[in-house]
């Protein structure tokens, strides 16, 4: 009795040398596939989560599309059509309404440097670390004196692309490409060494200006410090 | 001394056993240095100076032109031939008076080319666009596949042989110095015996297990250390139940983190461009991809040949994302055949559990790096952090709150300081620990 319920030590260290290697072996091999969880109806949603996998769907993914005609909030129509005829318009003919702040300066520069900067360089200059490394080559500068570079060119850009370069419409909403655009006009000034854009002052007539660009900041947090 | 009959063998031979176990699962190999062969270009042909003309290139056309495969422009390899000197001046600086003017070859190119306008540069020379008409001549590199082929091996299909050999021969070795010893063993018992030495021959003692079981305290000892340790184990297999840390997917397409947001030094809210607006991060669309991938449709970068991350490896995963966009590189055009590309989400919270992106990113001004860790240095993804409740409360108990110019919450800010008596709040203190902020 006594006998077998005692295990020999020898045996003992071989055990646990087993499970712990065992234990080694299974916490190296499963990276690949998610671990098991307790309850796992507590885990998974009921609805359709976001980026999930489900049957019902086209290729089984929840990601889709939205449908056609369907318009994001705060979206506001854009006129000008995605050709060169358009670009030369919007070049004269849009203007900016956004007012020029503090506030709006700072969220451009730093909207800058997240989607610009990588190719058009911090100052503007088509200097950015891309053209550093040459994976894109030919970037202009803002003052590049074969185009001319004007309010409306740059946010018609934004929204489109040209050549080489995309459109950033999905990823900024409009405030955000009309801060930007503060910022390269800045940028662009600061280039040719002239003056920047004049800061107003936040009278009432600023706020007022744009009720409906204010709505689609709604989202738009304030910053708190802008690097650079 | 010879008595010793190898009763602790096989205690010995686990342990090595193990000992082989751990070194191998951890073995890496000193990177072999491949010297990245470099063709010198050829002279050009014809006048102007190649290499003003590259710079020049560079600097104005390869925005939209490549040499030898079309951009947003044609490809411009021996464009002196296609045309006049005397044309291309005027084109060049200012193709669309040129067009209107009605030279009926610039209207060609012009409508040949999907009537896109080309950029005036009115500052370039004649002799600076003698240059670069020079260093269109520069005849194709040939590629350096041969080098990689050799040193490479079978290298996508990972390190398995040279390992697997390695292993065999050790355990052949191993096998053969047990096989000495016992001989060894032997011998010296025969010539011990020959010579007539009498060695000790060990007075019968009780086997050692029964001397262990006769002594209560060790026993008493030795349990209670087994139920601790087994406690301890069983502790730690529990908790790591549900936690995915260490979750690194097979995606579908080979996209390194490492070379995009640390070699490119890209801003991670770039590609998750709503982590700064929504509850999620985003899983960047195609379109992303293509504004960047449109131009860059091969890799030219660090290779890690022992892995298997060479310059094809990485250009075929860019030709796989172009098969799944539909964009035909030929034409430089979208086809419209698109196919889904199935990326596996590796954060995942339990359905019971909130968390925001844009409450971390934009309000509270944290890095990304801070959990989801060194992003820029993985080349395959992987969840840094537990994801845990506890992680999370970690967190909120020891981050202050930052209310630099935000105005709204300054009043609470002050009242709560002051009814804490502290200069400074953390998360947890403004709220961030009610059940109801996560957990609805």
């Amino acid at each position: 009795m006594k006998m077998t319920k005692t295990i020999n030590m020898k045996k003992a260290i071989h055990i646990s040398m087993v499970i712990i290697a065992s234990v080694a072996i299974m916490s190296c091999s499963n990276t690949n596939s998610p671990n098991y969880q307790y309850m796992p109806n507590m885990y998974k949603p009921v609805g359709y989560e976001t980026y999930g996998q489900y049957d019902i769907f086209e290729n089984e993914m929840e990601a889709k599309l939205p449908a056609n005609g369907s318009i994001p909030r705060g979206w506001m129509p854009y006129e000008y059509e995605n050709s060169t005829a358009g670009l030369e318009l919007a070049r004269t003919e849009l203007k900016m309404t956004l007012p020029v702040t503090e506030e709006n300066l700072a969220k451009g520069a730093q909207l800058y440097e997240i989607y610009c900067a990588v190719c058009h360089g911090t100052k503007g200059d088509g200097q950015g670390i891309l053209m550093q490394r040459e994976k894109f080559l030919g970037i202009p500068s803002y003052a590049d004196p074969g185009r001319n570079i004007t309010e409306g060119s740059i946010y018609h850009v934004q929204m489109f692309g040209l050549n080489a370069m995309g459109s950033y419409a999905s990823q900024t909403n409009e405030l955000e490409r009309w801060q930007i655009t503060q910022h390269v006009l800045n940028l662009k000034a600061a280039l040719k060494g002239e003056a920047g854009l004049i800061v107003e002052t936040m009278g009432e007539n600023a706020v007022d200006n744009l009720p409906q660009l204010i709505e689609s900041a709604e989202d738009t947090v304030v910053v708190d410090a802008v690097d650079n | 001394m010879i008595k010793v009959k190898f009763r602790n063998l096989p205690t010995q031979l686990s342990l090595l056993l193990l000992a082989l176990l751990l070194t191998f699962s951890t073995t890496t190999y000193a990177q072999e240095d491949m010297a990245a062969a470099t063709t010198e270009t050829a002279p050009a042909a014809g006048e102007g100076d190649a290499a003003a003309g590259k710079t020049l290139f560079n600097a104005n056309c390869a925005a939209c032109h490549k040499l030898y495969k079309k951009g947003v422009g044609p490809a411009l390899f021996g464009v002196g031939d296609k045309y006049d000197k005397e044309w291309l001046y005027k084109w060049i600086r200012n193709s669309q008076d040129f067009i209107k003017s009605g030279d009926p070859q610039a209207i060609a190119v012009f409508e040949a080319n999907n009537q896109s306008v080309m950029t005036a540069f009115p500052a370039l020379s004649d002799t600076d666009i003698d240059n670069i008409i020079a260093y269109t001549y520069t005849p194709k590199p040939e590629p350096t596949v041969a080098v990689t082929g050799a040193t490479g091996g079978g290298g996508g299909e990972g390190n398995g042989p040279t390992n697997n050999i390695i292993l065999a021969a050790l355990a052949l070795i191993f096998l053969l110095l047990v096989v000495m010893l016992v001989l060894v063993n032997k011998t010296l018992r025969r010539i011990a015996e020959a010579n007539g030495v009498e060695y000790e021959v060990s007075e019968k003692r009780p086997p050692i297990w029964k001397a262990f079981v006769q002594n209560q305290f060790l026993v008493f000892v030795t349990s209670i250390f087994l139920l601790l340790a087994s406690g301890y184990f069983a502790y730690g297999w529990m908790m790591q139940v549900g936690v995915d840390q260490g979750y690194a997917p097979v995606q579908p397409i080979h996209y390194s983190h490492k070379i995009h947001a640390g070699d490119n030094l890209i801003d991670c809210n770039y590609c998750h461009s709503s982590a700064r607006k929504s509850k999620h991060s985003g899983i960047p669309s195609l379109n992303v991809c293509m504004n960047c991938h449109k131009m860059i449709s091969e890799y030219n970068g660090e290779e890690d040949v022992e892995k298997g991350y060479t310059k094809e490896f990485y250009t075929n995963e860019i030709k796989k994302l172009y098969d799944a966009v539909g964009w035909d590189e030929n034409t430089q055009s979208y086809t419209g055949e698109e196919k889904p590309v199935k990326w596996v989400r590796i954060h995942n919270l339990p359905d019971f559990a909130y968390f925001n992106h844009s409450q971390h990113v934009t309000v509270a001004g944290i890095a990304c790096q801070t959990c989801h860790g060194p992003v820029e240095e993985m080349e395959i993804m992987s969840q840094f952090s537990p994801l845990t409740m506890g992680w999370c409360i970690t967190c909120h108990r020891e981050t202050n709150v930052d209310l630099k110019g935000n105005e709204y919450y300054k009043k609470i800010h002050e009242e709560l300081s002051k009814k804490y008596g502290v200069d400074q709040l953390t998360i947890a203190q403004m709220g961030g620990l009610e059940c109801g902020k996560c957990h609805y």
